[in-house]
């Protein structure tokens, strides 16, 4: 890029139109850059800080403890009832059933939305439309269509001569009942990436399989799933944080926002946020953040390993 | 560029002149901190202006823009900024987490002394010091009480105006009040609840400092540091709380969130709660016809209520600034006047802290506060060393008997084993 007639020197005021502006693209991209380290990666960084000391924001000074929190953390784990055991078992609960459900319900859908064309917009839409409503709404209206006395659903199970539930308010349904919200909202993007990524495989698979006889179940099978393995995976890693991740949905739909009844339906990042916030125990609180990150990261190491693979 | 940085450099010097001006006004700026609640927030800007009138040289700012939920959040999240409130309103559960983490200073000797603050405010206040200091104190305090609604007596047949006097009373307008829908005795068919118990409102409290110790029990050994509940009488009083539901059938919380909404709703006949309710129905459903009345005695005869209250401490933040706590001084002895507590009352419903004006005579004759008024001569209140998770303990406990099957007695053993694990841990970290 330098002139090369010109003797070389140093210094930006004898740099070249091009060089400047790629450096000004550099200083402008550096803002957000900036910004998001700030604001987004240095702290999750401090939370591994934190887990080390007695963190309580109200305090002066934050006495170093060591691996006293993840010690605490050990115990509770291993008592035979606390918050925190609950809190990470409902959920595992959540991504053993919540996941698959989701994945398998969306791919239906989307292979039944690919196959129409009259009207196939607006079907569309209507599945996509509960992922771009505020989780929080949603909750508050389920809840309300969950209520034991008048809720929607127990009018419609009163109407068939079937006997009433009380959904949220029984610590076996209470679980099964928030996962159904979360499932139902999610599906509409799971669903977009489906039918992405049926538009990409080509249409002579199809034709060529078709000339073999081959049946619907076997198209299926060996060449529809195959080729949809990017999408599969993409979705299995992303579902599966967002359900380690699990929040709103249960402060919203359950009493004083608990994850009860009897912790049946709290979850690790509710406990985080209890702990930190309302206990103030905040070097607790990010041991338990740093647990679930170490298993989040596992857990997708282990996803993408296992599941990627190169189709023929 | 150039022209740009001079600009720049007059500006900053021009805003720090104002500053130093602006300084030299000789006015002290406190912050207070308060979380929203309607009546509060009116009540305090009325002593705040009354306050600036008397101390042209102080200006409060009042923060009372915070939800309750958000409210521990919000004074965590500035403290590690330095920013924050120099007087702080607080649960009095909250205490000691506040003391521990080093929030708040111990109120100076002069003027309130710990021979002030026994002698002249409620005895419940008691529960302010911790470590040998007082460390808040209060406008106003609360107790629990009876309150029924005349029109559901009325159709049952029953005196409106004679409310229950004994427990078994209770439970009996409790059966005769409920009404159920076509499909018979289930909680889902209750269409008129005689009682709720509903432990998320203030029925765990009734439970632990009040009916515990009717049924001839108590709830804490005498320094605060074993739990004592699960004990026959605490059996006793803990099966009475939840026959309700279970046996008789006379309410649940499943039915409309609780007792609270539904009683304002004019759908329940008995309600307990505290004299801050008093203007919750007042802005919500200003026709309802109820009354107030003391909590009815237990099978040995004794009254009993439990006493809570809101107070002010002075923050590590104010104390940093010897100007700035002198001023909150001045507020906080302000605002914990026997004056202010009568203003208190009048708009908020609390009741004045300091037995001067709690004993007033037109309170005691208030038919609606009264009862309120009369109630705090025998309130006490649980010391709580974690309020939250004490509480949570509690009610844990109903939704192990109620929704698990679970025997009352078992129940209180594992809430039991659970708050004397948050005691033992609290009290082995102080020693």
């Amino acid at each position: 890029m330098i002139v090369q007639s010109k003797p070389k020197r140093n210094g930006f005021f004898h740099w070249t139109v091009a060089r400047r502006k790629v450096l000004w693209a550099y200083i402008f991209l550096a803002i957000p850059i900036v910004f998001f380290a700030y604001i987004r990666i240095y702290p999750a960084f401090f939370a591994f800080q934190m887990s080390l000391y007695d963190y309580n924001p109200l305090a002066a000074e934050q006495p170093y403890v060591g691996l006293e929190n993840y010690e605490d953390l050990w115990k509770e784990l291993n008592k035979r009832r606390s918050v925190t055991k609950a809190a990470f078992q409902n959920t595992v609960n959540y991504v053993l059933l919540g996941v698959p459900i989701q994945l398998c319900l969306a791919l239906a859908v989307a292979l039944m939305l690919n196959e129409i064309r009259f009207l196939s917009t607006p079907y569309r839409i209507l599945f996509f439309l509960p992922y771009v409503t505020s989780t929080i709404a949603i909750a508050w209206v389920f809840r309300m269509l969950y209520q034991p006395q008048f809720g929607f659903f127990n009018v419609m199970l009163q109407l068939l001569s079937l006997p009433q539930q009380p959904f949220l308010n029984s610590p076996q349904q209470a679980l099964p009942s928030v996962l159904a919200l979360v499932v139902w909202q999610g599906m509409g993007f799971s669903v977009i990436i489906f039918l992405a990524g049926l538009k990409q495989i080509p249409r002579t698979y199809y034709e060529a399989a078709e000339v073999d006889g081959a049946s619907r179940w076997h198209t299926f099978r060996y060449i529809t799933l195959p080729l949809l393995n990017p999408s599969i995976v993409f979705l299995l890693v992303l579902q599966t944080i967002s359900f380690l991740r699990m929040f709103a949905p249960v402060v919203a739909m359950t009493v004083q926002g608990q994850g009860g009844p009897l912790d049946a339906t709290t979850t690790v990042v509710l406990r985080v946020y209890r702990e930190a916030f309302q206990s103030f125990n905040m070097g607790y609180a990010s041991a338990m953040t740093v647990v679930l990150f170490v298993v989040i990261l596992i857990v997708t190491i282990i996803q993408l390993r296992f599941t990627t693979r190169s189709i023929n | 560029m150039r022209k740009l940085l001079a600009i720049l450099a007059v500006a900053v010097i021009a805003l720090s002149l104002g500053a130093v001006a602006l300084a030299q006004d000789d006015v002290v700026e406190i912050e207070y901190w308060q979380y929203n609640f309607g009546a509060r927030v009116d009540a305090m800007n009325m002593l705040i202006e009354q306050f600036h009138e008397e101390n042209p040289g102080i200006r409060v700012v009042h923060n009372s823009d915070i939800p309750y939920a958000d409210f521990r959040t919000e004074i965590a999240a500035s403290a590690p900024a330095g920013v924050g409130p120099d007087i702080v309103t607080l649960y009095f559960g909250w205490i000691i987490a506040f003391v521990d983490a080093g929030y708040l200073v111990p109120l100076p000797e002069e003027p309130f002394s710990e021979a002030f603050i026994r002698e002249t405010f409620s005895p419940m206040v008691a529960n302010s010091k911790y470590l040998g200091e007082y460390w808040t104190v209060p406008t106003a305090v609360r107790s629990l009480a009876l309150f029924w609604n005349k029109d559901i007596f009325a159709e049952a047949g029953l005196d409106p105006e004679s409310p229950p006097q004994t427990l078994e009373e209770f439970q009996e307008i409790a059966l005769a009040t409920t009404q159920y829908g076509d499909g018979g005795q289930d909680v889902l068919n209750v269409t008129q609840q005689g009682f709720s118990p509903t432990m998320q409102g203030q029925i765990h409290h009734w439970f632990r400092d009040v009916l515990i110790r009717q049924y001839g029990g108590q709830s804490y050994s005498d320094d605060g540091r074993t739990v004592m509940y699960n004990s026959e009488a605490g059996c006793e009083a803990f099966r009475w709380v939840t026959e309700f539901e279970l046996e008789h059938v006379t309410g649940s919380f499943d039915i409309m969130d609780g007792s609270t909404n539904a009683f304002v709703n004019g759908d329940v006949a008995l309600h307990v709660d505290g004299s801050f309710r008093v203007g919750t129905i007042r802005n919500n459903n200003p026709d309802l016809n109820y009354g107030v009345a003391e909590l009815p005695v237990g099978p040995n005869g004794e009254n009993h209520t439990f006493g809570s209250y809101w107070t002010h401490g002075l923050t590590r933040r104010a104390a940093s600034d010897p100007a700035r706590m002198e001023a909150a001084i001045k507020f906080l002895e302000f605002i914990t006047t026997p004056e202010a507590g009568a203003l208190w009352v009048s708009i908020v419903g609390e009741l004045p802290a300091q037995l001067e004006s709690a004993s007033d005579e037109m309170l005691l004759a208030d038919p609606i506060l009264g009862p309120f008024s009369a109630g705090l001569e025998y309130a006490s209140a649980t010391f709580f060393v974690d309020e939250s998770a004490q509480r949570q303990v509690m009610l844990d406990a109903y939704d192990f008997v109620r929704l698990g099957g679970m025997d009352v007695c078992d129940a209180l053993d594992e809430a039991a084993a659970l708050e004397q694990e948050l005691l033992d841990d609290f009290w082995a970290e102080r020693e």
